[in-house]
């Protein structure tokens, strides 16, 4: 089953892609393809030209900068699980990727994708906000700036970016002593999507939680932070009581749910609620551990 | 557009419109019909090949992108008439019906018990998540694929290149001898 | 003196899987024709409208394009409407005609408008985008119930309250059964529609000899002799001018039982362009465009004794056929369905009035089990119901009412004579794999510490092995239902078998080649089964209702019997010896007493087919045909059970275990059968637990890919844990039942009983299926606000 015709691009450099998504009408980047393929072919999507940044040198790879993990954009979810780097620093970010789609789907699909695409039952952006991932975005003329995962998710597959600027790179901060993450997601049974996905990140020091961001994704147009469920922690002993209390005030931060055929925004808000109570505990028994 | 794109060891140079998918190329232009095509939407994996020793759908890679890389299909993994250890653990396990969604099947389960070493039967079905068939409701095809990792040499230097890709039943055999130290 | 295992009864590893895995299947659309043109059909985005207006003159200019037809241009060319294959008597059926591509109004969404033929897929496609169809909405009907009431709109203006028909069977008081009951539990039943979904899309290639007047056809069907049959009524081109290959075929499960619309507008368009043409499904397509299964709804009662003995089962079943009548849509929800209302029990008294429906989706028949599923889901399910009221064991209560071991026939309610049974071992054996006892102990502890942990039992009976063919014409279908079979030894020893039916991946290249080597001492090998070439083969009515090998098997053993007889002539007259001295085992032809002094069958058929010296009055070659009419169905039987612990924060259900012990007479490939049991309980588990196909009232299927509907994936299930018994059946030769369907049929309400068992202790007694997790979840949340 084949796309629409569509003009093809493959620069060399980021400077010439970026021109090219300014210049070409109707262009759209084209990294990994696994979220816009599938579109074209069913003919939701018909961009009249691909720019395709696979050539693109030095968008690739996981490095340790400092107090962050730094992913080129074009890295691929296999290669961001099976990172040793990621599996020591920042272990969530790795088992995060390692449970998107299926291996096949890993193999060719990036995280600069993934965030770009803003799609609310993805993974990543959901494991970004609650980590407070930096997001590295080139646009005209070589400008460059960094957006907070917090400003980067606007709403459904939207997302802060202006036209032509592309993804470069995200920055993931690795996990300090006593911290620790999970991230825990109702699979849809045909997509493999995410009806649900919630990250948590949680500190830990003398017994009690410092620190504690959620992210819940899937549940809302754009992955969302569940404050009051965060703010319910912060001080407290991490037991079953104070994590049941936080997850209970997990709704109060997911106004106007979307639902499907699936699963309603009722069930999804439930659901995020159950996945919150169940990605603490893995987060609180990991950070003792 | 022009491009280049080595597929089961042989380059071939084609000029293709640029929505070609590479299932298409590998299918139409270059006549192999082993991948099969069973969905639209990246779903059910009967298209799998090995794309620069990766298993990908090739449903969903547009040929262009494929440029230069090296491709390996079902056509390639039996190799002087002699089977794949995985394609002789299908046949021995029934871990195929119809046979649709099998080449691609194997295609997977040939990368899968490559990167694990100690392969759990969980492994092995979360391993095919990206595989369906709807003939022999996963059974056989798991027990084909343990049967599979026990001829399989993991740590071979084979793996590195598609092209050469490939494990005879017999020197499958041979390897799990040596390691027993048989 | 050494002993050989029989090729009967071993896992011979497939013949047919050398081609598979190594990627040379000839599945239709790997197949090209010198010259070949592309196909692309424009599909109706609208459930229900008017066509008013069909402009293709900016299409019929894009690059490649060849041709861009509608159905008036396929009318005006001679092609018909498709019939429906099977009109159920006293019913009052209406068959409004189904034209391959619509004619001046469409009924489903995906309902075919035009075809476009080009150079290349790509480029019919890009113009079937470019065809400028004008519509004129009209209401829309999806659910089979509403369908019937009188202010819905009507599919077919002909067809009052869009019934296609009123069928009903009866047998036993049933009146008198719930007036003497002590307790009856009732049950809304709702069999959702599923969609088929076997791997490979359909597809067809059809080339035009205009020279001969021929039409050769290669298609995804499992009914290459009825389609030549039913296309030669479509077609203006005679039966025996259409030549129908299905070769290699992904995967029917009834979706490829069909003439369907594709197949004819090749054909058309193959004359039309004077080029052979290809059509290929893409996945979206199939599941607009090719059979939907199941579908019905249900308002059922049981009857019963409070001691649990059953008095009687009625039922009210609205069954939806989608916008149009498939080949084999009306048997489906009737004969398949009604007659085995009696299950594996002795029930009295039977009453089901059926109402097929109309609506505006897409056509619904046979989907692997057609009828049986639904039927042995509301039995099954209404058995739990009553064994809850009863506060019964559901072992028990089922044991209590099981049929009683019969080997010469035992007639059911319905009017149906079950063939052959013996019911108790197997569920017993069953139960001493899964040990019941200890699991229902285990679920006690668990449920006190509040895991919702449940159990499901079905003990079951189906009718395969389709069928005496008096009976097929007594229920409306609308051919024979018998096998056909040649046995060719060719001069060198090497054996064909060409036969009717139509295997599409289920293995019979091989079981069948394992009856010939057993029969006739020859290398399973040494032979090639031929099927599913009409120009090949003889005349049979292909592979549907697990009736492939129990009724070609009957062809075969008779084929196989004349070349013994045959043999032994011959051998006797080149061994000088009597013919009734000689003897026939292994192979060997020799005279009783003396083996050493022997003719092995390739000897004889290489004096048959040089024929230098013939004993008088016989003829040369060494084949035989022969047909075969089973006297009657098969029934296989057995008992399964699941387990399952419900997640009573999120609803998702651990599928645990799943053991099977079923009975299909003597197995001539354990490995083969044991395959289809696994592949049948994956399918029927999925009806329970995550398949469905949704509309929305405006008749867009909301499941319409993949990506929507939930077909299980390996991680999805567990181990299998497979037993068996061996009651062989006395209607053919081998005493060989079916088997392709017994694991669709018994798994659906043991897992859905298992689920429901699980939520036993919080009152819950009903959800829709599949059992979603928000289903679940809302089911147990109002479980709780009911205060039980």
């Amino acid at each position: 089953m084949q796309t629409a015709p569509f003009d093809y691009y493959r620069p060399e450099t980021l400077s010439e892609a970026v021109d090219l998504l300014t210049s070409v009408d109707g262009a759209r980047p084209i990294a990994g393809g696994h979220s816009l393929l599938p579109a074209m072919k069913l003919r939701v999507a018909s961009p009249a030209a691909l720019v395709d940044l696979g050539r693109i040198p030095g968008l690739s790879g996981i490095s340790r900068n400092g107090g962050s993990l730094k992913i080129g954009a074009l890295t691929t979810h296999a290669a961001v699980a099976a990172s040793d780097v990621a599996k020591s620093d920042c272990p969530v970010l790795a088992d995060t990727a390692s449970h998107i789609g299926d291996p096949q789907v890993r193999n060719r699909g990036t995280i600069g994708g993934s965030l770009a695409h803003a799609d609310p039952a993805a993974d990543y952006p959901t494991l970004m906000r609650a980590i407070g991932a930096t997001v590295h975005v080139t646009g005209a003329g070589g400008s460059e700036r960094a957006i907070t995962a917090d400003d980067f998710f606007v709403d459904l597959f939207t997302t802060g970016l202006e036209t032509g600027e592309l993804v470069t790179a995200v920055e993931v901060p690795v996990m300090e002593a006593g911290q620790s993450g999970a991230y825990m997601k109702h699979r849809h049974p045909a997509s493999s999507y995410a009806v649900v996905g919630v990250a948590a990140i949680v500190t830990v020091d003398g017994g009690s939680c410092t620190a504690a961001a959620i992210g819940v994704g899937g549940v809302t147009g754009k992955p969302e932070r569940a404050s009051a469920a965060e703010a319910a922690l912060v001080g407290q002993a991490p037991t079953d009581e104070t994590i049941a209390a936080a997850a209970a005030a997990v709704a109060g931060d997911l106004a106007n749910p979307i639902g499907d055929l699936y699963a309603s925004g009722e069930f999804r808000v439930h659901l995020a609620s159950v996945l919150t109570k169940r990605a603490l505990s893995e987060a609180f028994g990991e950070s003792s551990a | 557009m022009e491009v280049s794109i080595k597929v089961n060891g042989k380059s071939y140079e084609r000029d293709i419109e640029a929505r070609t998918l590479l299932v298409d190329f590998i299918r139409e232009d270059l006549g192999l019909t082993g991948t099969n095509v069973g969905c639209d939407t990246t779903q059910c994996g009967s298209c799998t090949v090995h794309m620069n020793g990766a298993a990908v759908k090739s449903c969903t890679v547009l040929a262009v992108q494929a440029d230069g890389a090296s491709i390996a299909t079902i056509e390639s993994l039996a190799s002087d008439g002699e089977l794949h250890a995985m394609q002789q653990a299908f046949t021995d396990k029934h871990g195929l019906q119809c046979g649709f969604c099998t080449p691609g099947m194997i295609m997977t389960a040939v990368k899968l018990v490559e990167s694990h070493p100690d392969i759990s039967e969980d492994d092995i079905r979360h391993g095919l998540e990206g595989n369906l068939c709807r003939c022999t409701g996963y059974e056989n095809v798991v027990r084909a694929v343990a049967e599979g990792a026990r001829l399989f040499d993991p740590h071979s230097p084979w793996e590195m290149e598609p092209a050469e890709h490939k494990i005879t039943l017999r020197e499958a055999e041979r390897r799990a001898r040596e390691r027993s130290g048989a | 003196m050494t002993t050989t295992q029989r090729a009967f009864g071993s896992s011979v590893r497939r013949l047919e899987d050398a081609r598979f895995i190594t990627g040379q299947g000839r599945y239709t659309d790997n197949l090209t024709q010198p010259g070949m043109a592309h196909m692309v059909v424009l599909r109706s985005p609208y459930a229900h409208a008017d066509i008013t207006g069909f402009d293709a003159s900016e299409a019929l200019g894009m690059p490649g394009v060849v041709g861009v037809f509608n159905g008036q241009d396929m009318a005006d060319a001679g092609f018909g409407a498709m019939p429906c294959a099977w009109v159920v008597p006293d019913s009052d059926t209406k068959t409004p005609a189904y034209p391959p591509l619509a004619i001046g109004r469409v009924r489903f969404v995906g309902d075919a408008v035009a075809i476009v033929i080009a150079e290349t897929d790509a480029q019919a496609r890009d113009a079937s985008y470019a065809i400028d169809v004008t519509y004129d909405t009209l209401d829309v009907v999806v659910n089979g119930r509403e369908a019937t009431q009188d202010d819905a709109s009507l599919v077919h203006d002909e067809v009052a309250n869009n019934q296609c028909f009123h069928w009903t069977v009866s047998g036993g008081e049933v009146e008198a059964a719930f007036e003497n009951a002590d307790v009856v539990v009732a049950e809304t039943i709702v069999n959702q529609r599923l969609i088929p979904t076997a791997m490979e899309p359909r597809a067809v290639l059809a080339r035009w000899d205009s020279a001969m007047g021929e039409v050769t056809m290669w298609s995804t069907s499992q009914i290459p002799h009825i389609t030549r049959f039913l296309m030669s009524l479509v077609t203006p081109v005679p039966e025996h001018k259409i030549r129908v290959v299905a070769p290699d075929v992904g995967g029917g499960f009834g979706s490829k039982l069909a003439n369907y619309p594709e197949e004819n507008m090749s054909v058309f368009a193959a004359q039309q362009v004077g080029r052979p043409v290809k059509w290929t499904e893409t996945r979206s397509e199939n599941f607009l465009g090719t059979i939907h299964g199941r579908d019905h709804i249900a308002d059922v009662e049981l009857a019963a004794k409070s001691d649990g003995t059953v008095l009687g089962l009625r039922a009210q079943t609205w069954a939806n056929l989608g916008a149009y009548l498939s080949t084999a849509s009306t048997g489906v929800p009737t004969i398949l369905h009604g007659l085995m209302l009696s299950g594996a029990y002795n029930i009295p008294a039977i009453h089901e009035d059926v109402y097929g429906v109309f609506t505006n989706t897409t056509p619904v028949s046979a989907y692997r089990g057609a009828g049986r599923p639904e039927a042995t889901f509301m039995v099954e399910r209404m058995m739990d119901l009553l064994a809850n009221e009863l506060s019964m064991d559901p072992v028990e209560l089922r044991r209590k009412n099981l049929i009683e071991p019969f080997t010469d026939g035992h007639e059911v309610a319905t009017g149906l004579i079950y063939d052959t049974g013996n019911y108790e071992p197997a569920l017993d054996q069953a139960l001493k794999m899964y040990g019941y006892e200890e699991a229902r102990k285990q679920q006690t502890a668990a449920r006190a510490k509040g895991r919702l942990v449940g159990i499901g039992v079905t003990t079951y009976a189906e009718i395969c092995g389709l069928g005496p063919s008096e009976v097929a014409g007594a229920v409306g279908f609308g051919g024979g239902l018998w096998e056909s079979a040649i046995v060719r030894f060719h001069p060198t020893g090497k054996v064909q078998l060409m036969v009717g039916v139509s295997p599409h991946g289920q293995g019979e290249e091989t079981t069948f080649a394992q009856i010939v080597a057993d029969q006739l001492g020859v290398m399973v090998e040494d032979v090639d089964v031929v099927h599913s070439d009409t120009a090949l083969t003889p005349m049979g009515w292909g592979s549907y209702g697990s009736r492939t090998t129990p009724v070609a098997s009957g062809a075969i053993m008779g084929a196989i019997e004349q070349l013994k007889e045959k043999g032994t002539k011959i051998a006797a007259h080149l061994l000088e010896a009597a013919e009734e001295d000689v003897e026939f085992a292994d192979g060997l032809f020799s005279v009783k007493g003396s083996p050493e002094q022997g003719k092995t069958i390739q000897d004889i058929a290489l004096a048959a087919n040089t024929a230098w010296s013939m004993p008088d009055g016989v003829d040369p070659g060494f084949e035989a045909a022969a047909f075969f009419d089973p006297s009657n169905f098969v029934f296989p039987f057995g008992t399964h059970i699941a387990q399952v612990e419900v997640d009573p924060e999120t609803g998702e259900i651990d599928f645990q275990r799943y053991v099977a012990v079923d009975d299909c007479g003597p197995i001539i490939n354990p490995m083969i059968v044991e395959g289809q049991i696994q592949g049948g309980i994956a399918q029927g588990a999925a009806q329970a637990l995550w398949e469905g196909a949704h509309y929305d009232d405006q008749g867009n299927l909301l499941s319409g890919s993949l990506m929507d509907y939930a077909i299980p994936k390996a991680e999805f299930l567990p181990k299998f844990e497979l037993g068996k018994t061996e009651t062989p059946t006395d209607v053919n030769p081998l005493g060989v039942k079916g088997i392709g369907e017994t694991g669709t049929i018994a798994s659906t309400p043991t897992v859905y009983n298992a689920v429901m068992d699980a939520l036993a202790p919080l009152g819950v007694q009903q959800i829709d299926m599949p059992l979603t997790p928000e289903r679940v979840w809302r089911a147990i949340g109002d479980a709780s606000k009911g205060g039980k």
